[in-house]
């Protein structure tokens, strides 16, 4: 079974361009590039995915559960444990150290995640001797590893990447291209990565290119 | 980890902000808090103490000094006036009652007024060790006094003339007063009193008051009214004494001593119609005849312009130390649009959003009101310690009064208000729209 299926989806602004999307699918342990350029709505796609926003035409389906089935807290619990979201810039409640803002993922997802499994996740992206730091402290490429680790905490098998790559440099890049690739793997999920990064062009095989649509 | 965990580092994230929103409403609880215990314990005294005297009759002056020297015993006495002229008041059918108050002397700053046991009576102040006074010079003390002075059972002490502890050396009185009782504890004037008959202020005076008998010290002599027999026994042995030397020294002062005189008496009505009476009785005398509750009526009134101005300002204070929660939860929302919208991707629901802005503002609320309450209290210990050091009396700082409650109902319900716009729009928020304006 697909993990992520989409079938015709359209989203129109009120006051704005319509975006017609192709339809595609992915399966667990997959990657998927979504590429385009800035304007051809893969910021609005990636938020349709998550169900943070209702497509106008067209479905999405989550392991098998057709997202607009759900709506408020249902839908924002469903997201929670199925679905990691790493956004561009990673923001973090300013207030609370590393290791709470990623205990934050499985707290509103009433996830049951213990404190030594966040400690885990946190090594395994090589930022444990951070965890007790304000985020704010930490450089762009470790609030990166931060934000994967909050994206992932959960087990999620779907993990959508905003942008994760646009703001570092090469070798962060490729780095948190690999953390994400490799721990998608070790949660047999699927990865999907919206960016209009061509560094990530050649690493990733399966790709859709989206194109500016007017109507 | 839980939302409330989240909304307190939220409160210090802005700490700058938080504390000034905490200052301005602890000053404002604060304030109010310390005026409704001063109203109700200032009110509470004045009417304890009133009880059921209906006049106070003494010299001439202002009455508010009058009530407040003899009633409540914080003034100085207005002067004295004499007892044969008194008596056709006192005696007058329409009175029921009329204890004397005489004062003179002091021992270490505490008042030591001349009077009859029923003084003590009339406040139904019970005894807790010891007897009533009944000769000149045994004194019966009140029970702040005597654990104030530390007075135990059959100790003698010197008193001062006048009022204040600050009196001369050379003022002091040979005679020795003896602690003959102690007072229970009344809540009453009569805790911070120390008592003796009328008798011995008559004495002391004799022995040492030459000039100064203006001084609201009692000059004694021959007085036929005197009730006493011991007493008047020893006032004419002493007056006899007194007039000799005073001979010695100085001529002219005899007409000053025909007469006892006492500083004021309480007077109890026996009859409705005393209030139409009594006061044609003290015209044209160098007497008045003051109401307690008229002037204290008064008094409150002109303490009220004060204290409703003291309210208005910490209410003042109170409302922009709203506003100030208001101000500063929309800011941290503008701020923090991020990161509720991340907590919403994360599986946070609308509703959990709404009651993580409402308990930031609530804990401001709360802590603000916590601060005020102890505030109000360090402040009425603070004037419980003047109050100790210039009328021997003491304000209770850890009490709470019904209409505290009220004061932190209504405190925490404007903080609800106060949030709650915040949180809706919380609530609200477009989680899609927040993270797409990047």
């Amino acid at each position: 079974m697909a993990i992520i299926q989409t079938t015709n989806l359209q989203y129109t602004f009120s006051k704005g361009p319509q975006l017609i999307f192709p339809s595609f699918q992915a399966e667990e342990n997959s990657e998927l590039l979504i590429l385009g350029s800035s304007g051809t709505g893969k910021t609005t796609l990636l938020h349709l995915l998550a169900g943070l926003r209702k497509p106008t035409v067209g479905e999405v389906k989550v392991n098998g559960l057709l997202l607009s089935s759900l709506s408020g807290a249902a839908l924002d619990c469903f997201r929670g444990k199925n679905i990691g979201v790493v956004f561009q810039t990673s923001h973090f409640v300013q207030s609370l150290s590393v290791i709470d803002n990623i205990l934050l993922a499985p707290y509103f997802s009433n996830n049951k995640v213990s404190k030594s499994d966040a400690e885990k996740m946190l090594d395994r992206l090589n930022i444990l001797s951070k965890k007790n730091k304000k985020t704010s402290t930490l450089s762009v490429g470790e609030q990166q590893r931060v934000a994967i680790a909050r994206a992932l905490l959960n087990n999620p098998s779907l993990i959508l990447a905003d942008e994760p790559t646009s703001a570092l440099d090469d070798e962060n890049a490729k780095d948190v291209l690999n953390l994400l690739r490799e721990q998608t793997h070790a949660l047999n999920a699927a990865l999907l990565i919206v960016t209009h990064d061509n560094r990530l062009k050649d690493e990733v095989k399966q790709r859709i290119e989206l194109t500016a649509l007017k109507s | 980890m839980k939302i409330i965990f989240i909304a307190w580092k939220n409160c210090w994230q802005k700490a700058g902000a938080t504390t000034l929103t905490l200052l301005l409403l602890s000053f404002g609880v604060g304030i109010i808090s310390m005026m409704l215990l001063l109203e109700n314990q200032l009110s509470d005294k004045f009417n304890k103490n009133i009880k059921d005297i209906d006049f106070v009759l003494g010299a001439k002056g202002s009455p508010l000094q009058l009530i407040l020297a003899n009633v409540y015993h914080i003034d100085a006495p207005t002067g004295n006036i004499k007892v044969s002229e008194a008596q056709k008041i006192i005696k007058n059918p329409t009175v029921k009652e009329a204890i004397p108050l005489a004062y003179g002397d002091n021992y270490e700053g505490w008042r030591i007024v001349g009077t009859t046991p029923r003084y003590a009576e009339f406040y139904e102040v019970k005894l807790k060790e010891g007897k009533v006074f009944e000769t000149p010079f045994e004194v019966t003390v009140g029970s702040y006094a005597a654990k104030e002075l530390g007075l135990k059972l059959g100790q003698t002490f010197k008193s001062n003339h006048g009022l204040d502890k600050e009196g001369e050396e050379e003022e002091g009185h040979d005679q020795l007063f003896t602690v003959v009782g102690i007072y229970e504890a009344s809540g009453t004037v009569i805790d911070r009193l120390i008592l003796t008959p009328v008798e011995s202020i008559w004495e002391v005076h004799d022995h040492g008051d030459h000039e100064e008998s203006a001084h609201a010290g009692i000059v004694s002599a021959e007085d036929h009214d005197a009730e006493d027999h011991d007493a008047k026994e020893h006032a004419d042995e002493d007056g006899h004494d007194h007039a000799e030397e005073e001979h010695a020294h100085e001529a002219g002062h005899d007409d000053h001593e025909e007469e006892r005189e006492v500083t004021a008496y309480l007077l109890i009505k026996r009859l409705p119609i005393a209030p139409m009476i009594l006061p044609q009785l003290v015209k044209n005398t160098n007497m008045q005849l003051a109401l307690p509750a008229i002037e204290i009526n008064r008094l409150n009134e002109n303490f009220g312009i004060g204290m409703s101005v003291v309210k208005a300002v910490a209410i003042l204070i109170m409302i922009i130390s709203f506003l100030s929660v208001f101000i500063s939860l929309f800011n941290a929302l503008r701020e923090r649009q991020y990161e509720l919208a991340i907590l919403r991707t994360l599986g946070g629901r609308r509703i959990q959003l709404f009651v993580l802005i409402l308990l930031e503002g609530l804990f401001m609320v709360a802590l603000g009101l916590i601060i005020g309450l102890v505030l109000s209290r360090v402040g009425i210990t603070l004037l419980s310690d003047m109050a100790k050091d210039s009328f021997h009396d003491e304000f209770n700082a850890m009490i709470f009064l019904p209409q505290e409650y009220y004061l932190v109902g209504v405190t925490l319900g404007l903080g609800v208000v106060a949030s709650l716009l915040p949180a809706l729009r919380a609530f609200f928020m477009d989680i899609s729209k927040t993270l797409s304006n990047d």
